[in-house]
């Protein structure tokens, strides 16, 4: 314990989880323990979940991902009681769940802990709003408060004026939604999602992970999320573990996961992302936003730095080729030495890709310079801009952003910067422009 | 036929058996006899009493409410022609025993297969007893009926319903079991308590199978109440039988029609119970 005060600095805690099915699951654990493995135990039952252990962190979308009985299912089931666990313990705040059973139980699953579900499992016999409001129900809340509550849940997620349907009237996204509405109605801090998106269709399941992720940014919710799909992994989670044979073999971010990974089976894992192949850079770049002329001097630069609010920008010349990049520090050197001309602090001239790279040949270079990477055409003009954000987000196949992504024509002065509603090349985090977008 | 080499008296003692159960319980069977005996008279009377247009018309009623004016149509007309064949009130008779057996199999059968359903060990025990029950011949339990209840027709009841406990256990542990199970786990994780979750989750959604389940046991009281009438049981059943003994074919084929006329009407009213309430999942 640490005797710091304000918020325990996890939501969940997992601690050397085990969880064995069959005839002899202590035997087995045993045999785990001595180092035998998931094989060797094979006749005394099925090990699903060994020696997992993690925190998650209040706030965070951690996500779990691994192949089919890889053992995801077992192991979030366990983070509610709804599987007890042959050894080891889970912490929702302070509780351990795996010492309470019956009454106290169910307590911290209706505070604490709220599910959505691959299926949606919704109760076909009632109104979509008894369902958004069974949680509450159940918590013994009054009919007026539910129903009031559950409006306005089933509002959040986009169903307004649904309620008085049955969930099989519904198309699955819509039925998913209500589950989501379900969990998010009993207002849990930590929220369980079971392959949630897995039975939608591309499209809907896009549209679900924005705005799941949107809603996250507005509620705060720690969420757990399953997945098998590395590209769901990698839009939602803040922090991603994979899971292969029971055993959580990596966990971290996106990023390391990508870039990093801990060994063969990861790395298959994330090859596995066909579309980063068959995906050019011309297909994700966005329109570069801060872009200032060779022959505009150190000031102009600035100013447009400025206005664009970022601290690098793209540099071009006369025939919009690119030229490299300058930084707001070097500008700023570059004005108190009285010096204007912007070829002596140009840097990076070299980094551009051209549009038809691959995005698996980006992964690299976009990790290592922490400024989006020009894009050019073959003749060497500037024709968009691929930030890091909109990387990852490709991965997921969803833009990075809600507006539609402009490519810059031909012809047109991409050194103009009137471009303050088209999406920011140097932001920091597109995705906090979706604020507005339930 | 001798058996020289080894005989096991399993009659004898069941016969045994019996004569202990008589001698002992005779109270207990005297209750029996008595509670039985009220609720046929109480629902016959109810039945029997009202000219027969006006039972018509509430059976009608039935039928067009749970499924439309067909059926309505329909069991009107087939009352009228068991009126017609004179066999109103023996066929009123036959009802409120199907009834009586009916309520009372489904009462005793639908808890047991939901503690079936619930626990893997009920349902081990339940299983092979329920197998028996329904695969001993049926005539069987006359004899223990008769000896225990005396002639009329309370014996023929309690054989009918030891005859038809059978499937309504069994469809309800069916119903239950294959409820989704994804959909109890909601109920689980939300925190709903285990009774709960039987109330408002699994019964809800194993209704079609129960409710067939209850069809199921109502036509198989329906065949025993026939078998009934040979004991006493009067009604259709004491119909038919005294016309297989007096080779009387007139009355054979009209009570006869009219048991016919009657399993349809049951059959289709209570099937068309399953079906009520249901939202099409996707
Ligand atoms: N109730 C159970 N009894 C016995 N074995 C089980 C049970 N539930 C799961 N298992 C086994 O545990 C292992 C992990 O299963 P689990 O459902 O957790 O995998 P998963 O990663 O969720 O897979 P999927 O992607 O297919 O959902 C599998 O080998 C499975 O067969
Ligand atoms: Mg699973």
């Amino acid at each position: 314990m640490n005797s710091t005060i304000g918020p325990p600095s996890s939501a969940l805690r997992v601690t050397n989880a085990f969880k064995i099915f069959g005839r002899k699951p202590q035997e087995a654990l045993k045999a785990l323990k001595d180092g035998k493995s998931r094989k060797d135990v094979a006749a005394l039952g099925t090990a699903a979940v060994i020696d997992a252990s993690f925190e998650v962190k209040p706030g965070e979308i951690f996500v779990v991902m691994g192949l089919s009985g890889s053992g995801k299912s077992t192991l979030i089931r366990m983070l509610n009681g709804l599987l007890p666990m042959t050894s080891g313990s889970v912490h929702v705040g302070d509780t351990d769940i795996s010492k309470i059973s019956g009454k106290r139980l169910r307590q911290v699953r209706q505070k604490s802990v709220s599910m959505v579900f691959q299926h949606f499992a919704l109760l076909p016999h009632r109104t979509v709003l008894e369902n958004a409001a069974y949680a509450l129900e159940i918590q013994g809340v009054d009919k007026k408060k539910r129903t009031a509550q559950a409006t306005k849940m089933l509002e959040t997620v986009g169903l307004t004026g649904w309620g008085d349907k049955y969930p099989g009237q519904l198309s699955g996204g819509m039925q998913q939604r209500v589950g989501l509405a379900r969990a998010l109605c009993s207002e849990t801090d930590i929220l369980l999602m079971d392959e949630a998106f897995s039975a939608l269709d591309p499209l809907i399941r896009r549209d679900m992970q924005e705005q799941l992720a949107s809603l996250q940014a507005d509620l705060g919710k720690t969420i757990i999320f399953i997945t098998h799909d590395l590209n769901e992994a990698m839009f939602l989670g803040d922090r991603i573990a994979v899971m292969r044979d029971g055993e959580i073999v990596q966990i971290g971010t996106p990023d390391e996961i990508l870039t990093n990974p801990a060994n063969e089976y990861v790395a298959s894992f994330v090859r596995d992302v066909d579309r980063t192949r068959v995906l050019t850079a011309g297909s994700v770049m966005e329109n570069p936003r801060a872009v200032v002329s060779i022959n505009g001097g150190a000031r102009a630069a600035l100013l447009t730095m400025r206005e664009q609010q970022t601290s690098g920008s793209f540099v071009i010349d006369r025939n919009r080729n690119f030229r490299g990049i300058v930084t707001d520090r070097e500008v700023m050197a570059l004005i108190d030495r009285g010096d204007s001309d912007l070829t002596e602090i140009l840097t990076r001239a070299d980094d551009a890709v051209s549009s038809e790279t691959a995005l698996n040949d980006l992964f690299g270079r976009s990790v290592e310079s922490n400024t989006p990477l020009p894009v050019v055409d073959e003749k060497g003009r500037l024709v968009g801009a691929v930030a890091r954000a909109t990387l990852l987000a490709a991965l997921g196949n969803v833009p990075s952003t809600t507006d539609a992504i402009q490519i810059v024509e031909p012809g047109q002065s991409a050194g103009n910067n009137d471009g303050s509603q088209q999406p920011a090349i140097f932001a920091p985090d597109p995705s906090g422009e979706k604020g507005g977008l339930l | 036929m001798a058996n020289d080499l080894f005989r096991i008296p399993v009659g004898k003692w069941a016969e045994s058996g019996l004569d202990w159960v008589i001698e002992n319980l005779g109270a207990f069977f005297d209750g029996v006899k008595a509670f039985f005996s009220q609720f046929y008279a109480g629902l016959d009377w109810v039945l029997t009493t009202p000219p027969f247009w006006a039972v018509i018309v509430v059976l009608a009623a039935l039928a067009f409410w749970l499924k439309g004016w067909k059926l309505a149509l329909g069991s009107t007309i087939g009352f009228l022609v068991i009126y017609g064949m004179n066999q109103w009130e023996n066929a009123m008779h036959t009802l409120a025993l199907v009834l009586v057996a009916s309520m009372v199999a489904v009462i005793i059968s639908v808890p047991l297969g939901i503690a079936a359903a619930k626990s893997s060990a009920v349902s081990r025990v339940v299983k092979p007893v329920m197998d028996f029950l329904q695969t001993m011949p049926a005539f069987v339990y006359l004899i223990p009926a008769l000896l225990l209840l005396g002639v009329g027709p309370v014996p023929g009841i309690v054989a009918t319903i030891i005859f038809a406990l059978a499937p309504g256990a069994r469809f309800t542990e069916l119903g239950i079991r294959s409820v989704d199970s994804e959909v109890v786990e909601a109920g689980q994780a939300f925190g709903a308590s285990p009774m709960r979750i039987l109330r408002q989750i699994q019964i809800p959604l194993a209704m079609p199978t129960i409710m067939a389940g209850i069809n199921q046991i109502i036509m198989l009281s329906l065949s025993m109440v026939v078998i009934a009438g040979m004991v006493g049981g009067g009604g259709l059943g004491g119909a038919v039988y005294a016309a297989l003994t007096g080779l009387n074919t007139p009355l054979g084929v009209e009570s006869g029609l009219s048991v016919v006329i009657l399993a349809i009407f049951l059959d289709r009213v209570t099937a068309s119970l399953s079906k009520v309430k249901q939202h099409s999942a996707a």
